[in-house]
């Protein structure tokens, strides 16, 4: 399954994410591959925030397509 | 605006005087220490393109370095470069923490301390932690860090005193697990600890610097860092409550759609109600005309006259319709000036408050089918007050891509706030239907050009990838000193550019290249636009300054349809000369002369349809039919629409960002 079809308020754990530099990023973030986050918004054919303890972030539609997750926690 | 690459950064060090540089992720406060220490201000953006100035200061015989907000140092934009680059530099870092996101901040403080450097932590936002239920063991903190700790609240200067007492007790403290060894084997080939980490972690621009081939171990080195970062605050830090607040609450209501976008219509309303009626009324009514005008102006023109006639040609230049020291002046400071200080007062407002980061996720997916993304709302917000501002602001767009398309359509589809305030007077003499096809046309316009440049440029643009950082009551002081130090740097950067179209215009109008242009121009507005021949001279005028265009049509007597016509023509039309020169000096000279030459062909073929079309509909009589001019637009667009996607469709998909 990928990103963009979470719901809000599921959870589920990050399997992979497309490209080096937005692996850098997000690690920056505190979101590694493996980490589980909560989806906390997603906006209707736009981008999905996810959140991890207190940390959000907003991941446009095109780029959530590409994260593969595991859902359901 | 000084692009300080250091080393390259001019700053004075005394001799023996020690490099304190303050170092922290966007928004925690660091620029209180700052002023703290220095007793200067500073600016406190976390957004590109507003931080690019270093500030510094003495403390006592030493030097105070502040360094832009980021999340990690590398070579991923501009700030971020400078970071390293000072920080690299440094003879102590001063890591200002924010309690509330430890998970996300000790990750640099981790990455600074694994440069080797001493490092004392700024626990900061203390009370904030403790108003969320996030209890720190400072301690512990400091004692798995290897460095001081020392807890504060900036705003309330708790801590302070600890801090300076403390300030040079800062020491190196304990690697990333394994690090040791792997930066040992770089350390004689780089020579310094700092360098030999970067090396390591794939920068370029360093490891180009000792003549390596950047290592491939930077995610490895990260996820290491990341859990050991991890698992320090998994020690640390204990939750004694959870639970969403107001603030989390109103956060999620800015992002959804049906909450979010009246929010953001009270927020743009405010806006116009503060920058559109007072600043643009009052306050320019004052600075332009009372004061520019009414007392700057003759006096100027009276002490220029006493050596030259305003009548010769330095004078036409000097004090002239477009003087250099006449419009230039009044122009940029009587009416520009308050604009721009309006418009990034609420930028920075919107900045601080943390509702920037969420509009952008909320027009994402519209930015998104012209090729941006939810970033480049930004871009065009303040192209409704100034476009040379606003063309400057693309800098902080993630890729090449984005910057072309943003540039392009600023000087195509987006009225500044000078001209927008002649158009809005013109309009409101119409009726409704009138300003809603004016309002549709360029609306179309914006989308079809948009769509078309995404599709046909090669690439794809970078995703929306930020962070929402918790909304909060901005800083007044702060937001002011931010809207200072913006609109000084605006008006450093644009007054020569300003002076120089005006020097520009007032050749051409010396050695008549300006009438000719009208002359050539006069047939198309006839024959095409169905517009007197007179307006040619309007349209010439909107080269200098999009509103004298713009007021250049309401001395002529038009029927509805030609007013509508003749202000969409001009809207389309080319950018004021200052606008052109910014492009001119951002981008190359093909693609800036592409952007000024299709914004007249666009502009007369749209102004030209509609003209011809509304002719169309209504053939006898002169009641002109507007719907079935919007209607023509609507399915030209979704035309267009529908043509692009079909072609990217077509395409074989490479949607990796980059």
């Amino acid at each position: 399954m990928t990103l963009d079809r979470m719901k809000r308020g599921q959870r589920c754990r990050i399997l992979s994410i497309p490209s080096e530099l937005v692996r850098a990023q997000a690690l920056r973030f505190g979101i590694a591959e493996g980490e589980v986050v909560t989806c906390c918004e997603v906006v209707p054919a736009g981008p999905v925030v996810i959140s991890k303890n207190r940390q959000e972030i907003a991941i446009g539609r095109g780029l959530a397509r590409q994260i593969e997750v595991e859902g359901s926690f | 605006m000084a692009h300080c690459h250091c080393p390259g950064l001019k700053i004075e060090i005394p001799a023996g005087a020690r490099r304190i540089v303050l170092a922290g992720n966007p928004n925690t406060g660091k620029s209180v220490f700052f002023n703290h220490f220095t007793g200067m201000y500073v600016d406190v953006s976390n957004y590109p393109g507003t931080t690019l100035d270093i500030s510094y200061g003495r403390y006592g015989s030493d030097v105070v370095i502040d360094t832009p907000g980021v999340y990690g140092i590398s070579s991923f934009n501009d700030e971020e470069r400078i970071a390293r680059d000072i920080i690299l530099s440094a003879d102590l870092v001063l890591n200002v923490v924010s309690a509330a996101h430890l998970e996300r901040d000790l990750f640099l403080t981790q990455q600074i301390i694994d440069t080797g450097v001493p490092v004392i932590v700024a626990l900061n936002m203390m009370d904030d932690a403790k108003r969320m239920g996030i209890e720190v063991d400072v301690d512990r903190l400091s004692q798995l860090l290897g460095v001081p700790v020392i807890p504060t609240v900036a705003v309330k200067k708790e801590g302070f005193d600890r801090l300076k007492t403390e300030l040079f007790t800062a020491r190196p403290g304990h690697a990333t697990p394994g690090l040791e060894e792997e930066l040992n084997q770089l350390l004689n080939r780089v020579g310094s600890r700092g360098e030999a980490l970067l090396v390591l972690e794939e920068d370029p621009v360093i490891a180009a610097r000792h003549g390596l081939e950047p290592d491939t171990r930077r995610e490895e080195i990260y996820r290491r860092r990341r859990e050991r970062v991890n698992a320090i605050c998994q020690e640390v830090v204990r939750e004694t409550s959870q639970g969403a607040s107001v603030a989390t609450t109103l956060g999620r209501w800015m992002i959804k759609p049906l909450t979010g976008v009246p929010i953001l219509l009270l927020a743009l309303w405010a806006m116009y109600k503060a920058i559109g009626v007072f600043i643009a009324g009052t306050v320019v009514g004052i600075t332009e005309e009372t004061i520019m005008q009414g007392i700057y102006e003759p006096a100027v023109r009276q002490f220029v006259e006493q050596f030259i006639p305003q009548s010769s040609i330095p004078g036409t230049i000097l004090i002239g319709e477009f003087g250099l020291l006449t419009m230039t002046v009044t122009y940029l400071l009587g009416l520009l000036m308050p604009l721009v200080v309006g418009f990034y007062f609420f930028l920075s407002l919107f900045e601080d408050s943390g509702y920037l980061p969420r509009i952008a996720t909320l027009v994402d997916r519209l930015l998104t089918s012209i090729g941006l993304n939810g970033r480049g709302v930004i871009p065009i917000i303040l192209g409704f007050g100034c476009v040379t501002m606003a063309t400057i602001t693309t800098r902080l767009l993630s890729s090449d891509r984005e910057r072309k398309i943003a540039i392009f359509l600023l000087g195509l589809t987006i009225p500044c706030s000078a001209q927008l305030g002649v158009i809005a007077g013109m309009l409101a003499t119409l009726g409704p239907q009138y300003i809603a096809l004016y309002a549709l046309v360029i609306f179309s316009v914006l989308v079809m050009a948009g769509t078309l440049l995404s599709t046909l440029l090669p690439g794809k643009s970078a995703d929306l990838f930020i962070d929402l950082p918790p909304l909060r009551l901005p800083r007044l002081d702060n937001v002011l000193k931010k809207t200072g130090t913006k609109s000084y740097h605006f008006l450093k950067e644009a007054a020569p550019l300003f002076a120089l179209g005006a020097l520009i215009i007032s050749t051409f109008q010396v050695t008549g290249i300006l009438e000719f242009l009208q002359n050539l121009l006069a047939p198309l507005t006839v024959g095409w636009l169905n517009l007197p021949r007179k307006a040619a001279t309007a349209f010439i005028m909107g080269i200098v300054r999009r509103d004298f265009g713009a007021a250049g049509l309401t001395d002529l007597a038009l029927t509805p349809l030609q007013t509508i016509v003749a202000l969409i023509t001009i809207t389309l039309f080319v950018p004021c000369i200052a606008s052109v020169l910014v492009i001119f000096k951002e981008r190359t000279k093909k693609e800036a002369l592409f952007i000024w030459g299709s914004s007249w062909v666009v502009a007369f073929l749209v102004g030209g349809l509609v003209a011809q079309l509304a002719r169309l509909f209504s053939p006898a009589g002169d009641k002109v039919q507007v719907l079935p001019v919007i209607l023509v637009f609507a399915a030209l667009t979704l035309a267009i629409v529908g043509m692009c996607m079909f072609l990217r469709r077509a395409r074989p998909t490479t949607n990796i960002p980059r």
